[in-house]
């Protein structure tokens, strides 16, 4: 499971760490069980409605798409447990570099999720508050925005952020980014930095196999986790349609990285189950027999499942939270088409902390320009 | 005062700015013991410790990338890139984060980052040790960028350029990093950032340079004294956001303009100028804008680099093409 430094890479097939099966059955783990004996039935319900949440307001956002209000959505079907059990492990003070897919992770992190359809409608490039939430805005070009959480975490580390022992205080940080980005020079310094460094960061990379149509064989011939063995940390897979499990991975890795032991490298091993974004065709390039093959490992069914199993909820709830997500769906829709546009003029705000004199004229030549048609009109 | 070379005036400006801020951090490859290559840094990670003075893993992206992440956190990383060439590992960083950060986040996050680049020819050096990208870098908005001349300038500008809550492509010229000027350590700057300034006032024709060709033109400007020719020479000081307005005073009184840069002519810093001033002083030209400048070509061996390079000759042959109208 993990690679430790020194161990190396040696495991022929690698383990994924599972506490939940597909069919939804615990099963016991030495090593993380007790990273979740905290978790209560409430804390599982209260997991299950973020899963349902970030599917529904993805699927509303697809369908928004399709209707023309938004420009474009990356769709995080399937990836909702990976998402949701890592955001559920951090504290208030811990920091997210998400990539531009990680809506469940802004939800969890209190961020409107109104705003991210803003971005994609193409009203703004990202209008919620970063400080606040603890969740930076999402990064497009892929893997940039690790160095930005390596260098974050440095800045915790001169804060005197890390190793105090106070829950309160000591911070980490989260980098998400995808299979894809691992070929990335970007992430490879990173893991560089980070090690080098001791940064309190956790790489936590959601490996849904494919990276628009390239498959994972075209980034690497080693499992990804194992990487990490030769910059100098830890790496460890873990079932990413399994939301305890990661969890209770991403929990030990923040706690490592807040005690001032250093990065860790979690391979979340999942699945794209939609198109890349809204404009990919997956057909062209992948057997249906294969996403057939992943709805069996559905990362909520499987919570359900146990949840049923172990009667932790009653079919009152799940109504109860399907009507919320509907709720939320509605309100998203008629709000996402209640954006207004931003004025023209706007473009010319923030540029600079304070708009330079060519600025100035540029934005005086397109308002008088702008003008010109109102004049026209008003003839 | 005190006499000092560029090098050490950069220096001294970077001390100043650490001990009035403690969020100073200078970062980048061989900034700590080894004080830089050119001792820019020189004893500053003695001082201030290796926590504010970074020695970075060889890699620029990851200078530049790590310093946004800092500059999110509170600091002001002032990043070197150590030679002109290298710094296109990190163009991505610079141009798609930390320009577009302050934009795309509403102006809500800031990039207090300064990335100094030694840059231009004339060290004899091998390849990508000579060059003059700064027009790339203006051409991005968010960016501003600035270079110094004289070690006056290079106390005061670095100071500025890590005041400001912008970032800052910093170009040290460095064909000119060991020309000597006195400094006022206690003074005050006379100039604001980001403003052009007069290098020597003259009637017959204006040359405009920035960094290392601005010595270029005065040096010109005294020949052609020599031969009654009287040159107002102006040293632009910042490129993004260009400040033009000494320029279009001076071309509205001589008439003629010659701009200087080692950097290769097209889209360079001078077409943008000639532009300008076209637009502004149309009525005011007596003869076509003239460039100075390094060759259309990549930077060349350094056996040739003399010819490549714009000198007193090349610019005085340019401001006698003006009177040939």
């Amino acid at each position: 499971m993990t690679v430790e430094t020194a161990a190396g890479a040696t495991s022929p097939e690698p383990e994924l760490v599972q506490l939940l099966t597909p069919e939804g059955q615990r099963v016991p783990n030495e090593r993380y069980d007790a990273l979740v004996a905290d978790i209560t039935g409430d804390d599982v319900r209260s997991m299950y409605r973020d899963l349902v949440l970030g599917r529904r307001v993805d699927g509303e956002a697809v369908a928004l798409q399709r209707q023309g209000e938004l420009g474009l959505w990356a769709s995080l079907l399937g990836q909702e447990a990976a998402q949701v059990g890592s955001a559920r492990a951090m504290r208030p003070q811990d920091h997210v570099f998400p990539t531009y897919r990680e809506h469940a992770v802004a939800l969890c992190r209190g961020v409107d999720p109104l705003h991210l359809l803003a971005l994609f409608r193409g009203v703004d490039q990202g209008g919620w508050d970063t400080v606040g939430s603890n969740f930076h805005l999402y990064t497009i070009v892929i893997g940039a925005q690790t160095l930005h959480a390596t260098g974050y975490a440095m800045g915790i580390q001169r804060d005197g952020a890390i190793g105090t022992g106070d829950p309160d205080r000591d911070a980490a940080v989260v980098a998400y980014f995808g299979d894809g980005a691992t070929s990335q020079g970007d992430v490879n310094e990173a893991f560089i930095w980070a090690s080098v460094v001791n940064a309190p960061v956790v790489f936590f990379c959601q490996n849904n196999q494919w990276a628009i149509s390239e498959p994972l064989e075209r980034q690497t011939r080693v499992p990804l986790y194992r990487r990490a063995a030769g910059f100098g940390f830890p790496g460890v897979r873990v079932d990413g349609n399994d939301v305890l499990a990661c969890l209770a991975v991403t929990r030990e890795a923040l706690q490592r990285a807040r005690d001032g032991e250093g990065p860790t490298l979690v391979e979340a091993f999942t699945y794209r189950m939609g198109a890349h974004t809204t404009t990919d065709d997956p057909t062209r390039y992948r057997l249906n027999a294969e996403l057939e093959h992943w709805k069996l490992k559905d990362p909520i069914e499987r919570v359900k499942a146990y949840m049923v199993r172990g009667d932790l909820a009653d079919q009152a709830f799940f109504d109860a939270v399907e009507e919320e997500a509907e709720e939320l769906a509605v309100h998203l829709r008629a709000a996402c088409r209640a954006l207004p546009d931003p004025t023209p003029t706007s473009i010319f705000d923030h540029v600079y902390v304070e708009p330079t004199p060519g600025l100035v004229a540029q934005r005086e030549e397109m308002s008088a320009y702008l003008d010109s048609f109102a004049e026209e009109v008003a003839r | 005062m005190t006499s000092l070379n560029i090098i050490k005036a950069v220096n001294a400006g970077l001390r100043r700015s650490m001990e009035n801020d403690a969020k100073v951090l200078v970062m980048g490859e061989d900034v700590g013991k080894l004080g830089g290559v050119f001792r820019v840094t020189d004893g500053l990670q003695k001082d201030f410790g290796e926590d504010r003075v970074i020695d970075t893993p060889l890699a620029e992206s990851g200078i530049i990338g790590t310093a946004v992440g800092l500059a999110l956190r509170g600091y002001r990383p002032v990043c070197e890139i150590q030679f002109d060439g290298f710094v296109f590992p990190g163009y991505d960083q610079i141009v798609n984060q930390v320009a577009k950060m302050h934009f795309r986040s509403g102006g809500r996050l800031r990039m207090p980052i300064v990335i100094r680049i030694p840059f231009g020819g004339a060290i004899g050096a091998v390849e990508h040790h000579s060059e003059s990208p700064e027009a790339y870098f203006a051409h991005t908005p968010g960016l501003k960028v600035v270079t110094c001349s004289n070690p006056l300038d290079a106390y005061w500008m670095i100071q500025q350029a890590i005041e400001l809550d912008d970032p800052v492509v910093f170009f040290e010229p460095k064909g000119r990093y060991y020309t000597k000027g006195e400094v006022d350590l206690d003074g005050e700057p006379d100039l604001p950032l980001e403003s052009a300034r007069v290098a020597l006032p003259g009637t017959d024709a204006t040359v405009v340079a920035y960094g290392p060709t601005v010595k270029t033109c005065l040096d010109a400007a005294a020949a052609a004294a020599d031969d009654g020719r009287s040159l107002e020479v102006i040293d632009l000081r910042t490129l993004s956001p260009l400040d033009l307005r000494a320029v279009y005073d001076s071309v509205r009184r001589t008439g003629r303009l010659v701009v200087v840069h080692e950097a290769q002519r097209t889209l360079g810093i001078g077409a943008e100028v000639a532009a300008r001033v076209t637009e502004q002083c149309f009525y005011s030209l007596e003869a076509p804008v003239q460039r100075v400048t390094g060759y259309d070509t990549p930077y060349p061996p350094a056996r040739v680099e003399e010819e490549y390079l714009p000198d007193l000759d090349r610019v005085l042959d340019a401001v006698d093409r003006t009177f040939a109208y």
